[in-house]
C-alpha cells in the first residue's frame, strides 16, 4: 500500500493535480469574469491556502461539527430551553439575526459557488467551493437553531420573505447585493477580507458570548459551530489580498479602493449590530465601544501594520468609525425604537439597570447626550404617549439606513449629517463622508438603489397605508411595537406562573 | 519580528483542553483571558504555536492538529501549518 502522503503534499495533489488547461475553448471563454475589473493574475499557482483542508478532512471535521449542533439544538428543544433565558426580549436580538443575517449567508453560499466557478486556479476554486458549502450549513443550522424558538416568540416566521422587502433589512441586502453584483474579485475583498476578516469577529464573538450570558445555549453552539468555519474564512481572505498585490503591481490601488469602499459598507450594516448589542441583549458582556477597541482599533490597527509592506494602508474613514464608536448604539436604536411599530421585532426604553450599564461604559457620552432622551421617552410612555415616529425616514442613497447619524467626527454629535450629490439632474442623499465617496465613485450603480420608502411611496409595496405595507411584508399585528404590552411578553409572563404540571407555555393569541 | 499582539479565540470545551493547554506550555509569554463566557482568549506578542507532540501527549492519544477545527471561534495573524505544528505569526 502507497504510504500517506503529507499534508502539503495531499494539499498539492489535490489543489494542482486536479487542473487542466481548456483546449477546446480559449481560457478566456471559460472563465469570462476573470479579467474585466482590471486585476492581473499572473500565476494562479502562487496562490496558498494557509489551511491546508483536503475534501475527505473536510466532510469529516463538518460532519462532527454538525453531529455536536444537532445534538445541542434537540436537547434544547426537549428542555424547553427558551423558558431560560434571561427575559423574553432577548428574543428580539435573534429575530434581526433570523432576518438579517442568516439570509446573508445564503447570499454569501450563493456568491462563493460563483467564485469557484469563476476562478480559474484550483487552489482558489477549491477553497470557494468549501466556504460555499459552509455558508449554506450556516444559513440551514440558524434556521433549525431559531426554529425552536418561532414555536413560543413572534417575528421569525417568514425572515427571507422579509429580508427582501423589509426597510430595516435592506440595510444587510443591500450591502451583500452590491457585493454579489460586483466582479468575482471584488466580491472576495468585500465578504472575505472587509466583511470577515476586518470586521466579523464584531458580529459573532461578542454576541456568541452575549448568547451565553442570557441563557441561549441553542444560539450559543450554532454560533460557535459557524465561528469555526469563519476562522477558516478570515484566513482566506487575507490570503486573498497577499495574492493579489503580490501577483501585480497594477492591484494595488483597485484592491485598496476595495478595501476603502466595503470596509465602510460592512461598518454600516454593523450598526444593527451594536443596537443588539448594547440595548436588545438584557445581559451584555461586553459593549459595543470595547468590541471595536479591542477586534478594530488593535486587531485591524496590527494588522494593517503587517500589511503596509505591501503598500496597503488602513482603510478611508476609520477614524469617522472610531470617533462614532461611543455614539452608534444609541443612534441606531433610537431609530428602531421609533419605527418599531413597523418592525418584526420589538423594542422599548431600557431600564435603570441597562441606562446605569450604559452611563457606565459610556462615560463621555450616554449621561450627556442619550440618557435624557430616554428619560424623556419614559416620561412620555407613563403619560400613554409611547412615540412612533409616524413617517416614512430618508434613507441614505448607499448604506440604507435612516438619516439619523451625527456629525461626531466634527465635533457636533447632536448635529445630523447629510451629503447630497447631484447626478443626471436629480438629486442623492447619502449619511455621511464615507458613503458619499462611495456614491461619487459609481453613482451609476448606487442611483438604481431600491429604497424601501421610495418604493412605498411608489405605490410598490402592497399599499399606501401602514398595515397594507405590513402585510406585504408578512408581518403579523403582533410582531411589532413596544415589547411591554407584547404577546412575547404576555407568553414570557404565562410560562413563568406555570404549576409544575404543565411543561409549554400556551402560545397566547 | 513584529511585537504587536495576535489572538487565537478556542472554546472553552473538554476536546479543546489539550490544545488550550498545549499553547500554555509551549508559549510561556501568553496571555490568557476567561472573562467572556463559553471561550477563552489566548494573545500573544507577534507569534503563537502549538505541536502535535505536545498535543497528544496532553490529550493522551495522537491528534491531528486539524482537529483544532472543531474548537476555533477566532484568530488573527498568519496560519502556517503542518502535519506537526501549527503557528500563527505577523511577519
Amino acid at each position: 500500500m502507497a504510504k500517506k502522503l503529507n499534508m502539503r503534499k495531499r494539499y498539492e495533489v489535490l489543489t494542482r493535480g486536479l487542473g487542466w488547461e481548456p483546449t477546446y475553448q480559449p481560457k478566456e471563454k471559460v472563465f469570462p469574469q476573470e479579467t474585466y475589473e482590471g486585476i492581473k493574475i499572473v500565476d494562479w499557482d502562487k496562490w496558498e491556502d494557509p489551511f491546508r483542508l483536503t475534501t475527505d478532512a473536510y466532510w469529516k471535521y463538518q460532519a462532527e461539527k454538525d453531529k455536536k449542533l444537532y445534538a445541542v439544538i434537540d436537547s434544547f428543544a426537549q428542555n424547553n430551553g427558551h423558558l431560560n433565558l434571561s427575559s423574553a426580549s432577548y428574543v428580539n436580538a435573534l429575530k434581526i439575526f433570523i432576518q438579517g443575517v442568516s439570509p446573508l449567508e445564503y447570499g454569501a453560499h450563493r456568491g462563493y459557488a460563483n467564485l469557484a466557478r469563476q476562478f480559474s486556479g484550483e487552489g482558489a476554486q477549491l477553497a470557494c467551493q468549501m466556504q460555499s458549502i459552509d455558508e449554506l450549513r450556516h444559513s440551514q443550522t440558524q434556521i433549525h437553531t431559531l426554529s425552536h424558538y418561532n414555536k413560543h416568540f413572534t417575528g421569525l416566521h417568514d425572515p427571507f420573505h422579509m429580508h427582501d422587502r423589509v426597510w430595516y433589512l435592506s440595510v444587510p441586502k443591500s450591502y451583500f447585493d452590491d457585493a454579489r453584483s460586483a466582479g468575482p474579485f471584488e466580491f472576495i475583498t468585500s465578504i472575505s477580507f472587509a466583511f470577515e476578516y476586518i470586521l466579523t469577529n464584531l458580529l459573532f464573538v461578542p454576541f456568541m458570548s452575549g448568547a451565553a450570558h442570557n441563557g441561549d445555549m441553542a444560539t450559543v453552539t450554532f454560533g460557535f459551530s459557524a465561528q469555526s468555519d469563519e476562522s477558516r474564512h478570515m484566513t482566506l481572505g487575507l490570503e486573498i489580498i497577499k495574492f493579489l498585490v503580490e501577483q501585480h503591481e497594477d492591484n494595488l490601488e483597485i484592491v485598496q479602493g476595495w478595501i476603502d469602499k466595503h470596509f465602510w459598507r460592512a461598518y454600516r450594516v454593523l450598526g444593527l449590530v451594536s443596537a443588539m448589542q448594547d440595548y436588545m441583549l438584557p445581559d451584555s458582556p461586553m459593549s459595543w465601544k470595547e468590541a471595536w477597541d479591542i477586534y478594530f482599533v488593535d486587531n485591524c490597527g496590527a494588522l494593517f501594520k503587517d500589511l503596509a509592506r505591501y503598500g496597503l494602508r488602513m482603510p478611508k474613514f476609520h477614524e469617522q468609525a472610531t470617533d462614532e464608536a461611543e455614539h452608534l448604539s444609541h443612534q441606531v436604536y433610537t431609530a428602531l425604537y421609533q419605527f418599531s411599530h413597523a418592525a418584526a421585532f420589538h423594542t422599548e426604553v431600557p431600564s435603570k439597570e441597562k441606562m446605569d450599564w450604559l452611563s457606565e461604559k459610556y462615560p463621555n457620552t450616554f449621561d450627556k447626550y442619550y440618557r435624557p432622551r430616554w428619560e424623556m421617552y419614559a416620561q412620555m410612555e407613563k403619560e400613554g404617549k409611547r412615540f412612533f415616529n409616524m413617517g416614512l425616514p430618508q434613507l441614505c442613497q448607499v448604506c440604507q439606513v435612516p438619516m439619523s447619524f451625527t456629525e461626531v467626527s466634527k465635533g457636533e454629535p447632536m448635529k445630523l449629517s447629510q451629503r447630497v450629490t447631484e447626478f443626471n439632474g436629480d438629486k442623492y442623499h447619502t449619511c455621511s463622508d464615507g458613503c458619499k465617496d462611495i456614491f461619487d465613485h459609481e453613482p451609476e450603480k448606487y442611483a438604481h438603489a431600491w429604497l424601501p420608502p421610495h418604493q412605498i411611496f411608489q405605490g410598490n409595496c402592497g399599499g399606501a397605508e401602514i398595515p397594507d405595507v405590513l402585510k406585504y411584508y408578512h408581518f403579523n399585528p403582533e410582531d411589532g411595537g413596544d415589547y411591554k404590552g407584547s404577546t412575547d411578553e404576555a407568553t414570557w409572563k404565562a410560562a413563568h406562573g406555570l404549576d409544575d404540571q404543565q411543561t409549554t407555555p400556551e402560545k397566547s393569541a | 519580528m513584529s511585537k504587536d499582539k495576535l489572538f487565537i479565540i478556542l472554546q472553552n470545551t473538554e476536546g479543546a483542553r489539550p490544545f488550550t493547554e498545549a499553547f500554555e506550555q509551549e508559549n510561556p509569554n501568553a496571555v490568557f483571558k476567561y472573562d467572556q463566557p463559553g471561550m477563552i482568549r489566548i494573545e500573544n506578542n507577534g507569534f503563537l504555536g502549538i505541536t502535535k507532540e505536545v498535543v497528544s501527549e496532553l490529550a493522551g492519544h495522537e491528534v491531528d492538529l486539524q482537529e483544532l477545527h472543531l474548537v476555533l471561534v477566532s484568530l488573527s495573524g498568519h496560519v502556517d501549518e503542518d502535519d506537526d505544528y501549527f503557528r500563527l505569526s505577523w511577519n
